[in-house]
Order: C-alpha cells, then structure tokens, then sequence
C-alpha cells in the first residue's frame, strides 16, 4: 500500500466527481505482530484495503462502446441495464462489469448474441473469496473475449453473500463454463444453479470443505533443516 | 486398470444391478472365464475405465468410456489425479516465489507460465511499459525455443501412442537440443523460475546467442526428418485423417484454443489478435488449416515449429543490437538476483555479497527486506494471457496489497481443451480415443494444477 500513490490508476477518486474505493477489509498493524509484544508503534497502524472504485464515463477505448451495446441489447430482456449492471470499474486498462447475480445468465447471453459486442468465447470463471467483504464473501470472476471483434475483452464480476453461495450456472450460454464452474465450486462451495452435473473437478468426491476458500488451512509440518527449523507456510510471517 | 473398477466406481455393485440388467465386473482373475460370463449376457455394451495409470492416456487422465462392440457411445475425462494446490500455495508466498510453483504446471512448457504470470503481476504494479528491452526479447527467445519443445514432445508421445517408436526418439532428440539451450541460460532443463516479476533472473550467459544460432538449422533439419516421417506417411493418415473431429462451432462453444481451433481454419492466435511482449514486432505466419482434425492439427503444430524458429533467428538478431539491463530498474521490485558461476555452481555473486556485507547497511538492509518480506502490489486484479503452445495461457492475479498473492487462476489451455474430449470421441472407435487425447495434447500438470 505503500505503492498507492505512485500508481494514478489506484488514486482515490476524486472529490465529489466518482464514488469511493470500495474498501474489501481493514486490517490493524504490521508484521505479523498484534500482541503486546509490539514495542514498534507499528501494531497501531490501520490501512483500509482499498479496492478500484466505480468509473466514471467516459471509460476510454472501446469500453463505453461495450456500455452502450450492453445498454441496447438488455433492453426488453428480463432486467434493463440499470437493474443489471451493479457498477463498471475501469482499471489498469481492464473494463469489470458487477453483475446482480439474478441477472448474470441474460447479460451473458446479450453479450454473446448481440453482433456488435459478440463475446464469442468465455475462459472460464476464477472464484475469490473475500471473507471480510460482508454480504458479498464469494466472487465468480468470468473473462469474455470477442474474436469476432478483433480480441476485444470483457470481465464480470458476480457476488454471493457465503450463507447462501447460489449463482446461476452460464453453461447454456457459454459450453465452455462446464468444467470452470465445477472448478469453482469445488474449490470455493459457490452452487451454480442450472449446472448440467456440479460435482467436484479435482477434489475427490468425498472431500469435506472447499480449499480455496480463505478459511480453508493450507497445512503443513515444520521442516528442520541443519537444527534450525522453518515453521510451514502459512505459519510464517505476513506483511500485510 | 481392471483391478480398480470396484473401488473406484461410484456406485456401489448392489446399486448398479439395480439400474439396469446383469453387470459384470472385471477384476482380475481368469479372462477366459470372464469372457464366458460376458458373451452369456448377450450384452455387447461394456464400461472401459482407461487409466489413470495407462501409458496412452498422456499422464495421469482417466478416461470413462461407454462401448457398444468396437464403437465409443459414451466418453467421459476425469482429473485431478495430479492436483497439487499450486494456486492455494501461491497465496502463501511472495509474488517472486510464484513464479517457481507456476512454472510447474504445464511442465512442457513452463516459461510459458511464468511469463504469463509475471505478465499479470507486472499488469498488476503497472510497470508494463518499464521492462526492459532485453529482458522482453530473452523471454520471446526462451518461449518460443520452447513452443517448438513442447510441440516435439506432443508429436513425440502422439507417435509413440500409436506405435510409432521412431517418431518418439527423434521428437525426444530433438528437443533435447533444446533443453541443453535452456539449461545453458536458466541453469535447468525444466522448472526453470527464470523470468521474474520486472524482467528475468540474468543476462544470457557468454556464448548463448551463437549456441541458440549453432542449433536452429539441427532443429530444422530433426522437424524435416519428423516431417518426412509422419505428413505423408499412409498409416499416420490411415488413423489421423478424419479422427476426432471438432469444428469451429464446436471449439468456440467449448473454449478451445490453439492448434485445435486453428486446424478449424480459423487464424486466431493472441501472439497476432493481441500482441504482448513485442510480438508485433516479429515477422511470422499463422499456420492454419481447415480438415479440423487430428491430422490438421499435427501439421499445424509441424508448420508452427518452423515459424517459432523464424522468430527465434529475430529474437537472436535483435538480442545482438539491444544491450542493457534485464530486470526493472526500480530497485523496489527488481529482485536482487546477481548471480555468477562459482566453484560449486551457480551461487550469489560475490561482488554483490561484497558490497552488501562490507560496504553498504542499506544494501543489506535493502537486499534482506526485498528477500524476505517481498514487494508489495497495489490493491485490484489483472489478467494477462499468453499464446501458449496448447492455446490460450491466462492468468487472473489479485492483490490486496500485501507481499503475497492474494488470489492466483490460471485459465490453463490444457483444462478447457479437454473439455473437447467427449465431443472428439462419441461416436467414434475405440482405437481413436488415443488418437484424440493425442491431438488435444494436454498436459495433466496443467490441467490438474
């Protein structure tokens, strides 16, 4: 974080023109340390974990482009784009649409069908888990790209709260999402509904828990090596 | 393979006779009797599980597969036999120490992960346009040397799986020049963590430049052998030509990239459609062809070689006209990786371990902080993707602004173009299962991560 503000894409946004970062956790002090043990003054330190906020428009490049054809194309489907969409995020030259996850099926479909934004091709869905982030724990993270429209691209973003991880299933509209979201809900326990077979892609069938999840241990023995001994992984210090 | 059909089955015996007519299970014992019990049933369709362990199935793929007589009805793929938690582990160390648990996924192909990923995270620092020139063209170098590797050992086991010794030997051989390349450069045949976030971990050493120009025309000469071997000959056609057939409706439904999608006929390659690391700046052809079959894509990825050759005779040209440094000059990221060959091999260079002990505090301090504790990445996500000899190698990194990954997917080309498995299969010969696990060409250490 140290780094925020040699970055302009990171800036907060300015005064009153865009709304705020969207803040995905607070954490308190530094190295690892938050015990009374800490005689650096660090272990005060608050830092808001401060996520890109909502763009304004103009977006830049094709983006506003996508925007309009998106608008055009929900028109008369089951939701317009303002109950659709929940925010654009513009960042490092990456365009993310949140998506109201009731929804995400229909805009899949626009963006798919309609010629001008003709996002033939999904890779797949990355869950991530944000455990502070309350309401909205679990993200299912689609990338869109457009051959057709000379390697356009386009990323979703769909949010469940983790007392009910439901997001329907885009299998329909994208073939390709098969496997993905069974990746996805073996690893992270997000339900796609509407998916033809969401059994487990790598776990065993039988496997209890999810293990991407932030919640799930990584696990690990200590290792000697010459009488000293190195704690696991997920023993050792954090920066952050 | 048959032994494990009880145990691994989903359903248990009862269960199953309860589905539908008599079962019968192979698992051991006399083979006569075991046919004498099948041919009583007058039941021609049978339940094959074809690996995981079975030196056809290209690793560890497991392979369900529904037969009625000789024809495939039903085709399924099961993974995960060769997870390893690479993107859990990756949350547990520093943005560099990632490079050295992605470079294990694909293993054929492993600079092509850490490009990828190193991509991502310097999307993600927003020092894209900082990397220096040199260290650009070292990895367009080391990719593409390795582009042609990996299609060597696709046509290589592909040959060997259907019986074809000699193509096996000569696509090993040839890569083999290849990885003494590699190791000459990063110090190792494969896993190599050489390219790093902001650059790569050194310089090319003395000579590498004329070893990678001494090599070229072997290769062309080994790929024109394999070439003379396979494209005409009548049994590689008699069991490719028309094999496992997936055309352009069914790549783009499924996801599928690379030589598969471009022996459909259609050019699409990111190196092309979405240029990364200067690619725009190299002169090479997209090789396409339309049979969309097996056949199709061993010439694809045969005319693909010879273009990564082209690219690589640039790359060396250019490397000859550009000098410089090879890593990020912000000395807040740029790892400090000054090597040099020491008695007992490749260690820390001694000039730097000079200057850091006796010298300077604050290089110590510096050199120790950068080490250990790693450099921080603002908040957000990125994805960054690669051309990578099976398709399209992406990377979604986020970050929360600390010293380690706070989440890292790879969109592996090898896992989606499985998916492509069934549709290849269904309906076809027992005997082309293997030719089309051959022609996907996946890699199960990319596709199981």
């Amino acid at each position: 974080m140290n780094r925020d503000d040699e970055t302009p894409d990171n800036l907060p946004a300015a005064q009153g023109a865009t709304p705020e970062p969207v803040v995905i956790d607070v954490r308190q002090g530094m190295f690892g340390a938050s015990d009374d043990g800490d005689t650096s003054g660090f272990g005060g330190l608050v830092t808001n974990v401060l996520f890109p906020a909502a763009a304004a428009r103009p977006y830049g490049g094709y983006f506003d482009e996508i925007a309009d054809h998106l608008e055009r194309a929900l028109v008369g489907g089951s939701a317009s784009y303002a109950q659709a969409i929940e925010r654009v995020v513009v960042d490092r030259g990456e365009m993310t649409i949140f998506v109201a996850r009731e929804h995400i099926l229909g805009v899949a479909r626009a963006l798919r069908d309609d010629p001008a934004l003709r996002f033939d091709m999904c890779l797949g869905v990355s869950g991530v888990h944000y455990p502070e982030e309350t309401g909205r724990e679990l993200h299912a993270v689609y990338h869109l790209l457009s051959i057709t429209n000379g390697g356009r691209r386009v990323r979703l973003e769909v949010t469940c709260p983790d007392d009910d991880p439901h997001i329907p299933s885009i299998v329909e509209v994208y073939p390709a999402n098969d496997w993905n979201e069974r990746e996805t809900w073996d690893f992270f326990g997000i339900v796609f509904d509407g998916h033809p077979a969401l059994t487990r892609m790598f776990m065993p069938d039988d496997w209890q828990g999810h293990p991407q999840r932030k919640d799930y241990p990584l696990g690990g023995i200590p290792v000697e090596y010459k009488g000293a001994t190195v704690p696991p992984p997920d023993e050792r210090r954090k920066y952050s | 393979m048959t032994e494990q059909t009880r145990d691994i089955h989903a359903t248990s015996v009862a269960d199953a006779k309860d589905a539908e007519g008599a079962h019968v299970y192979a698992s051991g014992g006399d083979w006569d009797a075991i046919v004498d019990e099948a041919a009583s049933l007058h039941e021609e369709r049978i339940v094959v599980n074809m690996g995981p362990q079975h030196p056809s199935s290209h690793g560890v793929l497991r392979m369900i597969i529904e037969l009625d007589g000789e024809s495939v009805t039903e085709a399924k793929a099961g993974v995960g036999y060769l997870h390893t938690g690479i993107e859990k582990s990756m949350e547990f160390r520093t943005w560099t120490q990632g490079v050295t648990f992605c470079t294990r996924m694909d293993y054929v192909a492993p600079l092509f992960n850490e490009t990828a990923y190193c991509l991502a995270v310097e999307k993600l620092l927003g020092i894209t346009g900082q990397i220096p020139e040199r260290a650009t063209i070292i990895r367009v170098l080391l990719m593409e040397l390795n582009r042609v590797a990996s299609h060597l050992v696709a046509l290589a086991t592909g040959g060997l799986e259907l019986g074809a010794t000699t193509v096996m030997t000569i696509g090993f051989r040839e890569r083999e020049r290849i990885l003494a390349i590699f190791e000459m450069i990063t110090g190792l045949r494969m896993n190599h963590a050489f390219v790093r976030p902001g650059g790569v971990a050194q310089d090319l050493p003395p000579g590498a430049i004329d070893k990678v120009r001494d090599t070229i025309p072997l290769l062309r000469r080994g790929i024109g052998e394999l070439e003379r071997l396979l494209n005409e000959n009548p049994i590689v056609r008699g069991r490719m030509v028309n094999i496992a057939y997936l055309d352009l409706t069914g790549c783009m439904a499924l996801g599928v990239t690379g030589p598969i999608l471009r022996s459909t006929g259609l050019p699409h390659d990111l190196r092309k459609s979405d240029p990364y690391c200067g690619y725009e700046n190299y002169e090479f052809d997209v090789p396409v062809r339309d049979t969309c079959d097996a056949y199709g894509r061993m010439r694809v990825r045969m005319e693909e070689m010879y273009e990564s050759l082209k690219i690589v005779e640039q790359a060396a040209d250019k490397l000859q006209n550009t000098p410089g440094p090879v890593m990020v000059e912000d000395k807040k990221i740029a790892w400090p990786a000054q090597l040099a060959i020491g008695s007992d091999g490749m260690g820390n260079s001694l000039d730097h371990i000079r200057e850091i002990m006796g010298t300077s505090m604050e290089s110590l301090i510096h050199h120790f902080k950068l080490v250990t504790e790693g450099f921080r990445v603002p908040p957000g996500q990125a994805y960054a993707s690669v051309e990578s000899p099976k398709g399209e190698l992406g990377v979604h990194v986020v970050s929360d602004g600390g010293t380690r990954p706070y989440r890292a997917h790879f969109r592996e080309p090898s896992f989606n173009n499985l998916q492509a498995f069934s549709a290849m299969c269904e309906g076809g010969q027992l005997g082309d299962v293997i030719v089309a696990v051959a022609s996907i060409d996946p890699v199960m250490g990319g596709v199981d991560r």
